[in-house]
C-alpha cells in the first residue's frame, strides 16, 4: 500500500513540475530512479525507446512502463493516474477561468499572439522530427558547407524516406478525394513500407 | 450518458492513433474532434496547445481535458483524459510484461522509421491548416517567424515563448485598437 502511495506521489510531482510535454518528464524520471531505486538509468533509456515506438502520449507511456516495473498492473494504473491528476486539476481551473474571461479584450488580444506562437512551436517540433528522419544530422554538421564533399553529404540523406514523404505529400495534398482518407491509413501504410524496405536498416 | 461514452471512446481512439507524442496527436485531433465531432474549432485547438505548453503535464492530456470540459464540464474533462491514456495503459503493460526487447525488434524499428516519415508529412499538413487561421497579418507572421527560429536555435523552454507571445499580442492589438479609435 505504501509503495502505491509513493508511486502516486512521485508521479503526481512529475506531472505537476514537468512543463512542456512528455519529454519534459525525463529528468524527473532519472532522479526518481536514483532516489527511490525503482529502476536503473539503463531501464529509463529502454523506457524512452518503448514509449516512442508505441502509440499514445510519450509521458503517459513512460509512467505506465515505470509503474508496471515497480508494482505490476496496479502500479501502471496508479503511476499514470498520478501523472495526469495535476494536469486535469490545473486545466479544469484554467478552463473555468477562461470561460468567465472569454470576452475580456485582453484575453482576446493575448490569444492573437498565442496562436501564431503555438503554430510555430508545433512547426519547430515537426522540424526536429524531420531532421531525425531524413538526415544523418551529425555527418552533415561535421561536413558543413564543404561542396567538394558533396557525395558524403548526399549519402547522409535518407533517400527512401524522402521518396515516401514526397509520395505522401502528393497523395494527401494533391489528390482531392484522398485528402478525406483518415490519417491512420497513411500511418499504417508507411509502417508497411518501412518494414518492406527496411527503413531503419534493421 | 451516451455523450460521455462518446467522449471517452473518441479520445481512446485518438490515443491509439497517436504515434510520437502530443504533437503527432494534432492531425488526428483535427480529423476526429474538429472535422468529425465539431467539439472544437481550429482556433480553439491552437489555444489549447498554447496553454498546454505552459501548464504542467503532458500536452495530449491537457488538450483532452480542455475539450472534455468544454463539452460536459468536470466529468467530461476526466473522461476524455481517461480515454486518451487508456490505450497506453493496455499496450504498454502488455509490452512490459511479455516483450523484453520490444524496441530492439527489427520489425518494430523498420515500421517506426516508416511511421516517422508519415508523421512528418501529417504534422506539416496540420501546421499549414493552423497557419491559415493563426497568421492573418504581418504582425502575426513576425511572431510565428521569430518563435520558430528561436526555438530551432536555442534550448529555451516553450513557456517563455508563450508568455512573450501573449504580451506581444496584447501590445499589438491594443495599439491597433487605439489607432482605430483615433
Amino acid at each position: 500500500m505504501m509503495l502505491y502511495l509513493q508511486l502516486f506521489w512521485e508521479f503526481f510531482k512529475t506531472g505537476l513540475f514537468a512543463v512542456g510535454g512528455g519529454m519534459a518528464t525525463l529528468p524527473f524520471l532519472y532522479s526518481m530512479g536514483d532516489k527511490m531505486g525503482w529502476f536503473t538509468q539503463a531501464q529509463v533509456a529502454d523506457m524512452v525507446a518503448v514509449s516512442e515506438s508505441t502509440p499514445g502520449p510519450i509521458g503517459v507511456n513512460m509512467a505506465t512502463y515505470v509503474g508496471y516495473l515497480t508494482a505490476g498492473i496496479p502500479g501502471s494504473i496508479i503511476a499514470t493516474l498520478g501523472l495526469v491528476t495535476p494536469s486535469v486539476i490545473v486545466i479544469l481551473i484554467v478552463a473555468m477561468f477562461l470561460k468567465s474571461f472569454r470576452n475580456n479584450p485582453y484575453v482576446e488580444r493575448a490569444f492573437y499572439g498565442l496562436r501564431p506562437a503555438s503554430t510555430a512551436l508545433i512547426a519547430a517540433a515537426g522540424l526536429g522530427v524531420v531532421r531525425l528522419t531524413f538526415f544523418d544530422w551529425s555527418t552533415i554538421t561535421s561536413i558543413g558547407l564543404d561542396f567538394s564533399r558533396i557525395m558524403e553529404i548526399l549519402k547522409a540523406i535518407h533517400w527512401p524516406a524522402i521518396i515516401l514523404a514526397a509520395v505522401l505529400l502528393v497523395i494527401t495534398r494533391g489528390i482531392k478525394k484522398l485528402s478525406k482518407v483518415h490519417p491512420i491509413v497513411w500511418i499504417a501504410a508507411s509502417a508497411v513500407v518501412g518494414i518492406v524496405f527496411r527503413f531503419a536498416g534493421a | 450518458m451516451k455523450e460521455l461514452l462518446d467522449l471517452f471512446l473518441t479520445f481512446a481512439k485518438v490515443g491509439v492513433m497517436t504515434f510520437g507524442g502530443g504533437y503527432a496527436m494534432l492531425p488526428i485531433l483535427q480529423r476526429e474532434v474538429v472535422d468529425r465531432k465539431h467539439w472544437a474549432t481550429q482556433e480553439e485547438l491552437m489555444d489549447y496547445y498554447a496553454i498546454g505548453q505552459c501548464t504542467p503535464g503532458v500536452i495530449a492530456v491537457n488538450t483532452a481535458t480542455f475539450i472534455g470540459q468544454k463539452q460536459r464540464g468536470v466529468l467530461g474533462g476526466i473522461l476524455t483524459t481517461l480515454g486518451v491514456v487508456f490505450p497506453s495503459l493496455i499496450i504498454i503493460t502488455i509490452i512490459a510484461a511479455f516483450v523484453s526487447n520490444f524496441a530492439d525488434l527489427a520489425i518494430v524499428k523498420n515500421a517506426f522509421a516508416g511511421i516517422r516519415v508519415c508523421v512528418c508529412v501529417l504534422i506539416f499538413n496540420a501546421v499549414l491548416k493552423l497557419w491559415k487561421s493563426a497568421v492573418k497579418d504581418v504582425a502575426a507572421g513576425i511572431i510565428f517567424g521569430v518563435i520558430l527560429i528561436l526555438s530551432l536555435l536555442t534550448n529555451l523552454s516553450p513557456v517563455w515563448y508563450v508568455i512573450a507571445a501573449a504580451i506581444a499580442g496584447i501590445a499589438i492589438q491594443s495599439i491597433k485598437a487605439r489607432r482605430a479609435m483615433a
